[in-house]
């Protein structure tokens, strides 16, 4: 199976047609992905809270979009993800890498990691992790469930739901 | 001028259009003055006006107006590189460069010392930015709106503030009004 396909797929399959990105190694080839695809209008962002911007933007406009980031990014965008994606209740799927887990090479990778699903709990964000190849299945649903609902909703996806970093 | 004075000059302008009003006092000058269904008000998260309103003009083809501050700006200076690649022509980001954080005291910012916005925007490679003086605001949008052409204006004008109290419209209410306004 090719992962970032069946990625992509799953968001044109939901309407999504607005992605923001911020780049992260394990997320290259979904970026390259969802560049190539004339359904969706991609747009990478500068910083993750700009791109939840855009996003809210997109939404009001009549878009389904869709954000996609490192969990660093969750440090920076807590007050976005309070202030205007839940206060004003929109839609916002996160495919997030989830780096700093296991296989993950970079140890301070991990300082993120042990606060990444603390932080989005507490912000009662709906959070799913996906950790083997055939946990995308469930992507079609989350989606479903994130537009829905109306909530921000996180996909964490760890290295080795891509395979891994190879030899380090 | 203070920019309660400018928004009031153009705010016959403004009914016309989408607005993306910035928080603070700026929404709560614009809600006062004129109400309108096509204001979206932040009533939070500083410095997204600017992609809140080129996310939305990337996503339907009314025109639509970010009001943003300089303060504002320089919180999410990330922004202008974006808006610069993903050109919107029915995109306007004004910018009321008062040189202060006018909500929270007026303290000066940076672009009432040395930085000049309009010359960072242009660098970011917006081909579009106008500066002008707050008695010329009007003109100057009517003329962006007119061009159909993304455009970034600058405006130079005194800092100060009026008593006026906040917004207590519900934020869901807000969004639901507003989207109501673009799909119409």
């Amino acid at each position: 199976m090719n992962i970032d396909k069946k990625i992509t797929d799953d968001l044109v399959a939901n309407g999504v047609s607005f992605v923001t990105t911020v780049p992260c190694k394990q997320l290259a080839g979904v970026i390259d992905e969802i560049e190539a695809r004339d359904e969706i209008f991609h747009i990478p962002s500068n910083k993750e809270d700009e791109g939840m911007g855009l996003c809210a933007g997109a939404w009001m406009g009549g878009k389904r979009p869709a954000i996609i980031m490192q969990n660093t990014a969750i440090g920076v965008t807590i007050n976005t993800l309070a202030t205007l994606i839940q206060y004003y209740r929109m839609p916002l799927p996160m495919l997030i890498s989830y780096r700093g887990e296991l296989r993950e090479p970079v140890a301070c990778q991990v300082e993120m990691a042990v606060h990444t699903k603390a932080l989005l709990a507490q912000m009662n964000i709906p959070t799913y992790h996906f950790h083997k190849q055939s946990d995308v299945d469930e992507l079609d649903m989350i989606l479903k469930y994130t537009f829905m609902c109306n909530k921000p909703v996180a996909i964490l996806t760890d290295a080795n739901f891509w395979g891994g970093y190879g030899d380090q | 001028m203070i920019r309660s004075e400018i928004l009031r000059e153009i705010a016959p302008i403004l009914r016309d259009h989408l607005v993306v009003c910035n928080i603070g006092l700026p929404s709560q000058e614009l809600h006062m003055i004129d109400d309108q269904p096509t204001n979206f008000y932040m009533l939070g998260t500083m410095g997204l006006s600017s992609s809140i309103g080129l996310g939305l003009a990337l996503a339907q083809d009314k025109t639509v107006i970010s009001i943003d501050g300089d303060g504002s700006v320089l919180t999410n200076l990330g922004t202008l590189p974006t808006i610069a690649n993903n050109v919107a022509d029915n995109y306007i980001l004004m910018i009321i460069d008062n040189g202060s954080y006018g909500s929270t005291g007026d303290q000066p910012t940076y672009a009432g010392k040395k930085t000049k916005l309009e010359a960072v925007a242009a660098a970011c490679g917006c081909e579009n930015v106008v500066t002008c003086q707050d008695v010329d605001t009007g003109e100057v949008l009517q003329a962006a709106i007119d061009s159909k052409k993304m455009t970034v204006i600058v405006v130079k004008c005194d800092s100060g503030n009026i008593k006026l109290p906040v917004i207590t419209m519900d934020p869901v209410v807000i969004k639901d009004r507003f989207m109501k306004a673009v799909g119409a």
